[in-house]
């Protein structure tokens, strides 16, 4: 932990969204040891030389309910190539070096030894927080003290369903940042942004004083600068995760466009 | 029930979903809660059970296998249900829920074709429009349930991920409900499942144990020594087994699927190997590695071939109120074939696990009960072919 020093991962967290110069930070997300543990990191590495604040780091699972079509497939070949968390928390150690690493990993790998040992292992290797997509609000509560234990950020998710009531517990429970999926289903490219997503970030900023980042259904340069204008991050996944199967340069050369499009106007 | 929700069952149960289901899930809970009180709701699920499905089903003293194990056993026969096994009744009551909640598309998942023929079949007699996910290799090997299908009016989409069979088939059904919910119902197939689930597919499946208790009580004057029922997600078992849970001398019995053997790490045990962990939205008896990922289960019987079991059933096991044993393959495939020449009775490969236990522990001079949970035309192909 020599480069991330004794700043917490909600320090880290509020830094990047502090200090982007941009109308958002950028997270991009990449699935760890996709296409293989050397070239995850090398695309996030790429990632970061072209403008990434922050990077989301998907751990494979095997059953991922939240995931569209593209990082289901990048997870599904993560795993039959043998990679396991393991693996993808020496790709996080590396890349922490640079940027505060949100880990994308599913309740069942955060639980299987204890939630305790999980949010260890991940603080051991620099990272920032956890987003756990299947742990919503009402199951958190261990999870989240361990991850206070260990300085991790647990990012809650809120979605466009999500009752009012809902949203004020969430954004009272959260760490880091608020994670606002833009749209009811997995994730995926979209040809068009989902309408509520201005009121989604409008009820969310009500709840919560951290930054709202915007995830789901987010590829094109045009949507993140729509996005980067009503929330405080912007979160790219299965463009830059099919980026990644193309190899370093195409992650460099999408993410080079998406930070563009955020410095513009 | 003091507390009219029921989302846990001792530590396991919950609801391990994305935050866009939790709303679709309260819904749900409310829905249910306020449906099952309804008298209305009741009496036209009751009439549909009683007229369209042909409940209650016969408790049927089974002559020549009691002769042969030298004690009496009394078959549950919900083989000679509408559609051949117990699903329809969960099936029908879901759906008519979801007609009630106004949701005109209704989702499932299947594995060997049962759940999803019920489903098709409910959906054809509510006019609701009906889409039953599926493993591309379980729709290969179950080709006359897709046909079954199709014919009454669903959609077949095959899911291609992973082993491409149950598992996946599940997960393929609550993708859709993530981004479809406010207009579809998702009819899950077991007692598995974010809460309210597990409880709603028991209530709707109780009607086994509760018939079963009547029935052997007007055939015997007593309650049975055993209760014993196959438990893959395990919906028939903790119908069967819930309205005998406070009967101290009832000794209740699930038996899952060894596969090739539980040392061969082939098997679809999970209650039996014990480990514990999040599959499809519920905390509960999962296979699975040192580092969390879900394991494929294996087992001749489509119906069992499932990493999972419902989180009530975990916590009866821990509980000490249930014991759970495995059958392999081998032991299952020789107690189907028995029944059909000592009964005239073809069961479901899953039924004959819980036969398969029966006939290696026999209870000489008493009375034992065993759930039929359905009937085997479908496993003909996989039996002769072995």
């Amino acid at each position: 932990m020599s480069a991330t020093g004794a700043a917490t991962g909600a320090e880290r967290i509020a830094a990047a969204f502090a200090g982007h110069g941009k109308r958002a930070a950028l997270m991009p997300y990449l699935m760890g040891g996709y296409p293989s543990v050397a070239e995850s990191l090398a695309a996030g590495e790429a990632a970061v030389d072209a403008g990434a604040d922050l990077i989301e780091l998907g751990i494979p699972f095997s059953d991922p309910l939240a995931d569209g079509p593209v990082i289901h497939a990048a997870g599904t070949a993560a795993l039959e190539a043998g990679v396991t968390p393991g693996d993808v928390l020496k790709v996080c150690a590396a890349l922490a070096e640079r940027v505060p690493v949100v880990l994308m990993v599913y309740a069942n790998i955060v639980l299987v030894d204890g939630a305790a040992a999980f949010a260890a292992r991940a603080a051991a290797a620099g990272a920032a927080g956890l987003i756990v997509p299947d742990l919503p609000q009402d199951e958190s509560a261990g999870v989240r003290a361990a991850c206070d234990e260990a300085g991790l950020a647990l990012v809650a998710l809120v979605a466009p369903s999500s009752s009012a009531a809902r949203v004020a517990e969430i954004g009272a429970n959260a760490r880091g940042f608020v994670y606002a999926v833009s749209l009811a289903g997995t994730t995926g490219e979209r040809a068009e942004l989902a309408p509520e997503l201005a009121d989604l970030v409008e009820r969310t900023r009500a709840a919560t004083a951290l930054p709202v980042a915007v995830g789901f259904g987010i590829s094109t340069a045009e949507q993140a600068a729509t996005v980067g204008d009503l929330a405080d991050g912007v979160i790219v996944g299965s463009r830059i995760v099919r980026a990644a199967g193309d190899g370093a340069a195409a992650v460099a050369a999408v993410v080079e466009e998406l930070a563009e499009a955020l410095r513009d106007g | 029930m003091t507390d009219d929700r029921e989302r846990e069952f001792g530590p396991y149960g919950g609801r391990f979903v994305p935050e866009t289901l939790i709303p679709a899930l309260e819904e749900l809970e409310t829905a249910w809660i306020e449906a099952r009180e309804d008298v209305a709701f009741g009496a036209e699920l009751d009439g549909l059970l009683r007229d369209y499905v042909g409940r209650p089903s016969p408790l049927y003293r089974a002559r020549r296998l009691s002769e042969q194990l030298g004690g009496t056993v009394y078959l549950k026969r919900e083989d000679l249900n509408h559609t051949g096994a117990h699903k329809i009744n969960n099936a029908l009551g879901q759906t008519l829920l979801a007609k009630r909640m106004g949701k005109r598309r209704v989702i499932a998942e299947t594995g060997a074709g049962q759940h999803g023929v019920a489903t098709a079949t409910a959906c054809a007699l509510l006019d609701l429009e009906c889409v039953v996910y599926m493993g591309a290799e379980d729709m290969r090997r179950q080709r006359p349930n897709v046909e079954r299908m199709e014919l009454l009016g669903a959609r077949v989409e095959a899911v291609e991920a992973g082993a491409r069979t149950l598992k996946e088939a599940v997960s393929a059904a609550i993708r859709d409900w993530v981004a479809n919910s406010g207009t579809t119902h998702y009819v899950i197939g077991s007692a598995v499942g974010p809460a309210p689930y597990p409880a709603m597919v028991r209530d709707l499946q109780r009607t086994i144990g509760e018939e079963l208790r009547e029935q052997i009580l007007a055939a015997e004057g007593r309650l049975p020594d055993r209760l014993i029922a196959c438990v893959g997600g395990g919906s028939n078992a903790i119908g069967a087994f819930v309205p005998f849970a406070l009967d101290a001398g009832v000794e209740l019995i699930g038996v899952e699927a060894a596969g090739a053997g539980i040392a061969s790490g082939r098997h679809s045990a999970p209650l039996t190997t014990g480990a514990r962990g999040v599959l499809h939205g519920a905390f509960t008896a999962v296979l699975q590695d040192a580092d969390g990922q879900v394991l494929e289960a294996h087992s001749v019987s489509a119906g069992l071939d499932y990493p999972g079991a419902g989180p009530e059933h975990a916590w009866l096991r821990d509980e000490g109120r249930v014991s759970y044993l495995a059958v392999d393959d081998e032991a299952a495939v020789a107690a189907f074939k028995l029944l059909c020449r000592l009964e005239g009775i073809i069961p479901a490969l899953e039924s004959a696990h819980a036969l398969a236990w029966l006939l290696e522990n026999p209870n000489a001079g008493g009375l034992d009960a065993m759930v039929l949970s359905g009937r085997g035309d479908k496993d003909l192909a996989e039996v002769l072919g072995r």
